[in-house]
């Protein structure tokens, strides 16, 4: 149960491009080691009669995989990643009218649903769409020691006992998503949270210092 | 969601610059936008920058049995995907008229020019062979993605290992990277494709269209030819009469065109070799350019999390336990179980409280007692139980309690007696 205390607490070193395709209203690539992300936002657009919402926007999240077409595993993880922006994006501003977050794999070593978490946020932030909070990704394994690995590659969360991504909110470090693999305590589970907390404080700095140099004059 | 329309004057404005030989670029006739390429982390990705038109392509292996026509020869697969990330106007999953020729071209180019050695491909003949899936995806169309989708293609096959494999008696071996280094593709030549686009009926012609030149073209012809100056493929497109001359004249600037661009794929297929053999860390994340305001990267983060321990005992010790439930599992008949709530019926004994109410109350209360009895003597008096029987009760019942009144309920209790007497003979 004594869990921590360990350098495997840490995050790989993340990266992050804005604005990098002509045709969306807004994108990013999110690196997180070697997994990387491209997100493209279309929106607020003229949205299908079929998917008209009165009284809001229509969020339509797409993950195109590298390999095939989408499947199941795709379709639960678009899922979870609407549920997070709808949560996030102030939809009522654009009744009628669609966006559009289509995701790209680039490539997956590990914590793939949390790069897609920052990448959509960083695209969402570029679209320039009105949001009531940021929100990051943090994904953690509980590996056979009963350590608490953040940012797990690959190699590591085919290891681990369990597996959990968290979508935290910037404002008051609540949690909007969580989507969990594996076999774990009630105790553990407030553990990664609590670790999930501490590492999104690190996200959000970096999306601050992103966007501070995107709009800052020089380098 | 539409494709944002192209106004008049902006068609207006864009064919007459071609007819003064200028492009919104700034580009000449013939030229071709910069072309970058760059790989990922893994075998076989490649993506290709085409001006600011993007495109990825992934090459995959698996190991399926053959055609029937061919036992001995590998299986090449293309799927090029119209992401919706590209342009709005594509959608997920839709075979638009646009994907169809992309795919066709493409296959064309590739699989029927025959630059890929299918029979080395083949593993033991009529039962294993190798399927090679070349996945091309667009991420940002701004014009002419079939130059960039072949030149992706092209490239992730001739960067693609595919795993070793060993045959022992009957039996086949994959090995992994680890055991045994991967093997490339063998390629015997590399066709890339060239796209000419045609103005004012064939006048005017244009290498490298973007997409805005794309919409106002009247026709396109797409060439592909290897840097032998051998055509894999022509095809020409949009209903233009094309002369003799001007298809010539293409090949020609095409020849020069796929010669460029072959030294760049091989030049870029090197420096990633040597890239490789040095060990230093390529793919995506290293592309990526840092001199760009818009680009930001971080080192390895440490975090501190001494008290994450105490912060989840604390919130685990406020929750407190959860309540103690009972199990309590019901049968009710046997094959049945039941747990939770709803296992008793609890109205009648609100009715029970209603009753000390009124008088209509608790007169309906004893006609319900005087109901019940001629059925207890029904139960009594025979174990066969008629379906209309019950329906009647039910009646009596309901007329009863809707009118609660005391002659209704007399009335529906005498004639309730009346069925019963008039079926005690039937017995």
């Amino acid at each position: 149960m004594e869990v921590c205390e360990s350098s495997k607490v840490s995050l790989r070193e993340f990266g992050c491009e804005q604005n990098l395709l002509s045709r969306p209203d807004g994108s990013a690539s999110f690196v997180q080691g070697d997994t990387s992300v491209m997100a493209g936002v279309y929106g607020p657009a003229e949205v299908k009669v079929s998917k008209e919402i009165y009284d809001r926007a229509t969020l339509e999240v797409l993950i195109q995989p590298k390999v095939g077409l989408p499947t199941v595993r795709e379709r639960s993880q678009e899922q979870c990643i609407r549920e997070t922006c709808e949560a996030s994006l102030l939809l009522s501003l654009h009744p009628r009218s669609s966006l559009t977050l289509v995701l790209q794999v680039l490539h997956d070593d590990g914590s793939l649903l949390s790069c897609f978490l920052n990448a959509a946020c960083m695209a969402l932030m570029d679209a320039g769409l009105p949001m009531s909070c940021l929100f990051c990704g943090v994904t953690c394994a509980i590996n056979t020691d009963g350590q608490i690995i953040t940012d797990p590659t690959a190699a590591q969360e085919k290891e681990s006992r369990a597996l959990m991504t968290f979508a935290i909110d910037c404002a008051k470090r609540r949690v909007l998503m969580s989507s969990t693999k594996g076999s774990f305590s009630v105790h553990e589970l407030q553990q990664c949270i609590a670790v999930s907390q501490k590492a999104s404080e690190k996200i959000f700095q970096f999306y601050r210092d992103s966007v501070r140099r995107r709009y800052s004059k020089n380098l | 969601m539409k494709d944002t329309p192209l106004s008049n004057c902006e068609r207006d404005f864009i064919l007459k610059a071609i007819e003064e030989k200028k492009r919104l670029d700034g580009r000449q006739t013939y030229d071709f936008r910069r072309i970058k390429i760059t790989f990922g982390t893994d075998y076989g990705c490649c993506f290709v920058d085409l001006g600011k038109t993007r495109v990825m392509a992934q090459v995959s292996c698996e190991l399926v049995a053959p055609k029937e026509s061919r036992p001995n020869e590998g299986i090449m697969f293309f799927n090029i995907e119209l992401s919706p990330m590209a342009s709005p106007a594509f959608e997920q999953g839709r075979q638009s008229e646009l994907s169809v020729k992309l795919n066709r071209q493409l296959e064309r180019c590739l699989r029927n020019s025959k630059c890929i050695d299918t029979e080395s491909l083949c593993v033991v003949a009529g039962e294993k062979v190798w399927q090679i899936r070349v996945d091309v995806s667009m991420l940002n169309n701004d014009g002419n993605l079939m130059d960039a989708a072949s030149v992706a293609a092209i490239t992730a096959l001739c960067h693609f290992r595919r795993p070793d494999v060993g045959i022992q008696g009957d039996e086949v071996t994959v090995y992994s990277p680890e055991e045994r280094d991967p093997i490339p593709l063998s390629i015997y030549h590399m066709p890339i494709s060239i796209s000419f686009s045609f103005f004012q009926q064939g006048t005017f012609l244009l290498v490298d269209p973007c997409e805005r030149e794309e919409r106002v073209m009247d026709g396109l012809l797409m060439i592909a030819m290897n840097k032998h100056r051998e055509i894999c493929s022509i095809q020409s497109s949009g209903g233009i009469m094309l002369l003799k001359e001007q298809v010539m004249r293409c090949s020609k600037i095409a020849a020069v065109k796929v010669s460029e661009i072959t030294e760049l794929i091989s030049k870029a297929l090197l420096n990633d070799r040597t890239a490789r053999k040095a060990g230093g860390r390529c793919g995506f994340a290293e592309s990526m350019p840092q001199e760009r305001i818009t680009a930001l990267k971080t080192d390895e983060t440490l975090m501190e999390t001494s008290d994450v321990t105490e912060r989840a005992n604390d919130i685990v010790e406020k929750a407190g336990a959860p309540p103690q439930t009972v199990p309590s599992p019901l049968v009710p008949a046997p094959g049945v179980g039941q747990v939770s709530q709803g296992q008793q019926n609890t109205w009648g004994l609100q009715e029970e409280d209603e009753d000390d109410d009124d008088d209509d109350d608790e007169q309906n209360g004893k006609e319900t007692k005087m109901e019940t009895e001629p059925q207890e003597e029904e139960k009594g008096a025979g174990d066969v139980v008629e379906i209309s029987d019950s329906e009647e009760e039910e009646v009596v019942i309901l007329t009863s309690e809707t009118s609660g009144q005391a002659k209704n309920a007399d009335s529906s209790s005498h004639q309730k007696r009346a069925a019963a007497s008039k079926r005690r003979p039937k017995k």
